[in-house]
């Protein structure tokens, strides 16, 4: 794997950072009332449909009824979890100081606790992309999907382990806060789990209680209709939510890191990681909203708490600038990029380290004359 | 029998309130009501303007009706009242001006407009029947004993006539059997607030007296010329025997509180002003830098407080009391470590909001500003 620091001149990363910066603080400057009344349009439309959900779920002994309650309240977890909840989340609408809107005081609909996915994701994962054993997103700590992580036979199963992590993926999301492999390793004890572990009580005991109990008694005679709509709809969420997420960095051109390569980065040198560790997913308006604007992944790690709804208008200028450093900026439509991601989750459940078919960065020239560009 | 009804009905509407929670969660009911209609909300505070009359050229006054969750207030309180001007929620404390016994359960805020405030300047303009506005449940200690002290003396300059015009609509709603003197100090004639309403008051109320200074003209007032002792004996000789209550523009704080010092009577002086947090400074041993991300303006922490090491920094981050009570100066601090200088208090999560005014940087931190 070719070395960061091998990719251009020192001066040539720091001009780039430079020109992302910029970029930076133009989108800063523009900020204003459109960006709220976009995010807060959005969450009326969520709460509208969740509303409609429920709402119809209690005349769910009605097939059509039933199944246009559970696709509105499927749209409603994954527009919460997504472009509102993760978006929210990172801090995008700090700015604004409406507590609704505050990052810190945010809950989303999903049994992982805020608070703990905060830490994990916009701190860990964010500053840590794709650094392997740093980036614990990599794998999500069960999975082989880099071939630069270690064989084992555990691995064998790694095919069935993201099928099984796809269908349940927000229990998956708020263990992985508990860091059972870091426990297994002796680099975290139970203790330290203790209140991060208390959390996820709570915040279940709630989520549970909710859709598997209070709606489901509440439609009398029909709740085992309504808990079997509530589970489907959290379903729906979850491998909705794993496919897109897995798109976003595991594709097989994406890149890994290694600590060293990335000690002592300079600002420059962390966007450079940011473009290459991650990968956009290509579709229309609508898709782009349902993925939270993940779909824009790269955008997103480069101004994780810029409003996403702005992604989209940055996107071509982005790509302009990689293409301008020959830089890659990988992109596809779903399908590519799922099938992608599927095939090297099959081919790391064996000893494969990866090595010959990995793709050398064809567009990468060490000393590019930026002046002939 | 009968009175046992509504305690049951309230206890039903309050597990009915509960189950809606649960039912809601995690977003909570207010979140839902708020769509339907922004005063429906339970817990959080808002309020409706149902009428705003222009008394002077450059004041607004709003009566307000706010939601179930208010408490109401005690005389010479403020309420933080939040606006969204451009996207961002902005906040500034404002003190109700009527009496605390307002049977419709009604609010005013008499509001002047800083052509340099933006809050001010924006409900000055805005301002309409229908809008809401977020309110906070009253706070401040700027407030009379309950137990009423025979002698009031009740001075304010300009828009600081709001508080203690409320303390003399209270007095008056009690019935005060003490002498009453309201001294209000206005540049001009033309820019006293609540003329007529004084003029009714002072009509209806024996022990009162209302008398208008004016500083900027000679003729037309019952004083000129700015506050001095004189202006004390003519309109309350007694003051030396009362309780005396200000609020009003720095130079007329500072005047009466020299004559006051003076007297030595600072022990019956209370003011508006809140007195400055005692802050913990510890300049001696601060480390790292301060970084304001937006300006890309960069200094080493002094361990002053953060909003002045932004203006050291060149920067004019929005501000109003500068002692950690309004939240004019809230930004968002993205990573680093602060201690709140009141309470010694650290905050280290990151994107947290912090009020600059009275945090302190601990090592390095990168604010958004
Ligand atoms: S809280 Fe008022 S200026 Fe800081």
């Amino acid at each position: 794997m070719t070395g960061l620091q091998d990719r251009l001149t020192p001066e040539q990363v720091e001009e780039f950072g430079r020109e992302m910066d910029e970029i930076r603080q133009r989108l800063v400057a523009d900020l204003g009332k459109e960006d709220v009344d976009y995010i807060q349009n959005l969450i009326k439309t969520q709460r509208a449909l969740e509303v409609t959900g429920r709402g119809l779920l209690f005349a769910g002994f009605f097939p059509p009824a039933w199944m246009a309650g559970v696709a509105a309240l499927s749209v409603a977890k994954i527009l919460d979890n997504m472009e509102i909840g993760h978006n929210v989340m990172h801090g995008q609408y700090d700015w604004t100081r409406i507590p609704a809107l505050s990052s810190q005081k945010f809950e989303w609909d999903n049994v992982a606790p805020a608070q703990n996915w905060r830490h994990s994701h916009n701190y860990i994962h964010h500053t840590y992309t794709n650094i392997l054993d740093k980036d614990r997103d990599i794998g999500y700590g069960i999975l082989r999907i880099d071939p630069a992580q270690k064989w084992h036979p555990y691995y064998l199963g790694n095919p069935a382990y993201a099928s099984v992590l796809a269908f349940i993926f927000q229990w998956g999301v708020m263990l992985h806060d508990l860091e059972f492999d870091r426990i297994a390793k002796g680099e975290r004890t139970w203790a330290d789990t203790k209140e991060v572990g208390a959390n996820m009580l709570r915040k279940a005991a709630r989520q549970v209680g909710k859709d598997y109990v209070l709606f489901p008694l509440l439609t009398g005679p029909l709740a085992p209709l309504t808990l079997l709509g509530n589970a489907t709809a959290n379903m729906s969420r979850n491998l909705w939510a794993f496919a897109i997420i897995f798109c976003g960095h595991f594709p097989a051109d994406v890149e890994s890191f290694t600590e060293e390569e990335t000690e002592n980065e300079t600002r420059g040198q962390w966007y450079l990681r940011q473009i290459l560790g991650s990968a956009n997913i290509t579709g229309g308006k609508l898709f782009h909203i349902m993925s939270g604007n993940l779909s824009h992944q790269i955008e997103h790690h480069l101004f994780p708490d810029i409003p996403a709804r702005r992604y989209p208008q940055i996107a071509e200028e982005i790509r302009a600038s990689c293409a301008k450093y020959g830089l890659p900026y990988h992109a596809g439509p779903l399908h590519k990029q799922l099938f992608s991601v599927a095939k090297k989750l099959v081919k790391l459940a064996l000893p494969w380290n990866g090595e010959p078919s990995d793709p050398k960065p064809t567009t990468l020239e060490r000393d590019k004359d930026l002046a002939a560009a | 029998m009968t009175a046992l009804v509504p305690r049951a009905a309230r206890r039903r509407a309050g597990q009915l309130a509960s189950f809606a929670e649960a039912l809601l969660t995690p977003h909570g009911v207010d979140r839902y009501l708020e769509l339907l209609d922004p005063m429906l909300v339970r817990k959080e505070i808002r309020g409706v303007v149902t009428e705003v009359r222009r008394q002077a050229a450059d004041t607004v006054t709003l009566t307000i009706r706010p939601s179930r969750a208010w408490r109401g207030f005690t005389a010479g309180q403020y309420v933080r009242v939040s606006v969204h001007i451009d996207g961002v929620r902005r906040t500034r404390c404002y003190s109700p001006a009527c009496s605390q016994y307002r049977t419709d359960g009604l609010l005013e805020l008499t509001i002047k407009a800083d052509p340099h405030g933006l809050v001010s300047s924006y409900l000055y303009a805005n301002a309409e029947r229908g809008m809401v506005l977020e309110l906070s449940q009253p706070d401040g200690a700027f407030t009379m004993p309950a137990n009423r002290p025979h002698g009031v003396l009740l001075i304010s300059g300009g828009s600081g006539i709001t508080p203690v015009i409320s303390m003399l609509r209270t007095l008056v709603d009690e019935g005060h059997g003490g002498p009453i003197t309201f001294l209000h100090y206005a540049n001009t004639a033309d820019d006293v607030l609540y003329r007529d309403e004084l003029a009714e008051l002072a009509a209806t109320h024996p022990g009162l007296r209302v008398a208008f200074g004016y500083t900027h003209e000679h003729t037309g007032g019952d004083l000129h010329g700015f506050f001095g002792t004189e202006h004390l004996h003519a309109v309350a000789p007694w003051y030396r025997d009362a309780e005396t209550y200000l609020c009003g523009p720095t130079p007329l704080m500072d005047a009466v509180r020299t004559v006051f010092d003076t007297a030595g009577l600072s022990e019956q002086l209370h003011t508006e002003e809140f007195a400055p947090p005692p802050l913990q400074l510890d300049t001696g041993n601060a480390t790292g830098q301060v970084r304001f991300t937006h300006s890309g303006a960069e200094t080493a922490n002094s361990g002053r407080p953060l909003l002045e090491q932004a203006e050291e920094a060149g920067l004019r981050p929005e501000h109003g009391c500068r002692m950690g009570i309004c939240f004019s100066c809230t930004k968002v601090k993205a990573t680093g470590c602060v201690r709140d200088a009141r309470s010694g208090e650290l905050s280290t999560e990151e994107n947290e909001e912090i009020q600059l005014c009275i945090s302190v940087p601990v090592g390095d931190v990168e604010i958004n500003c």
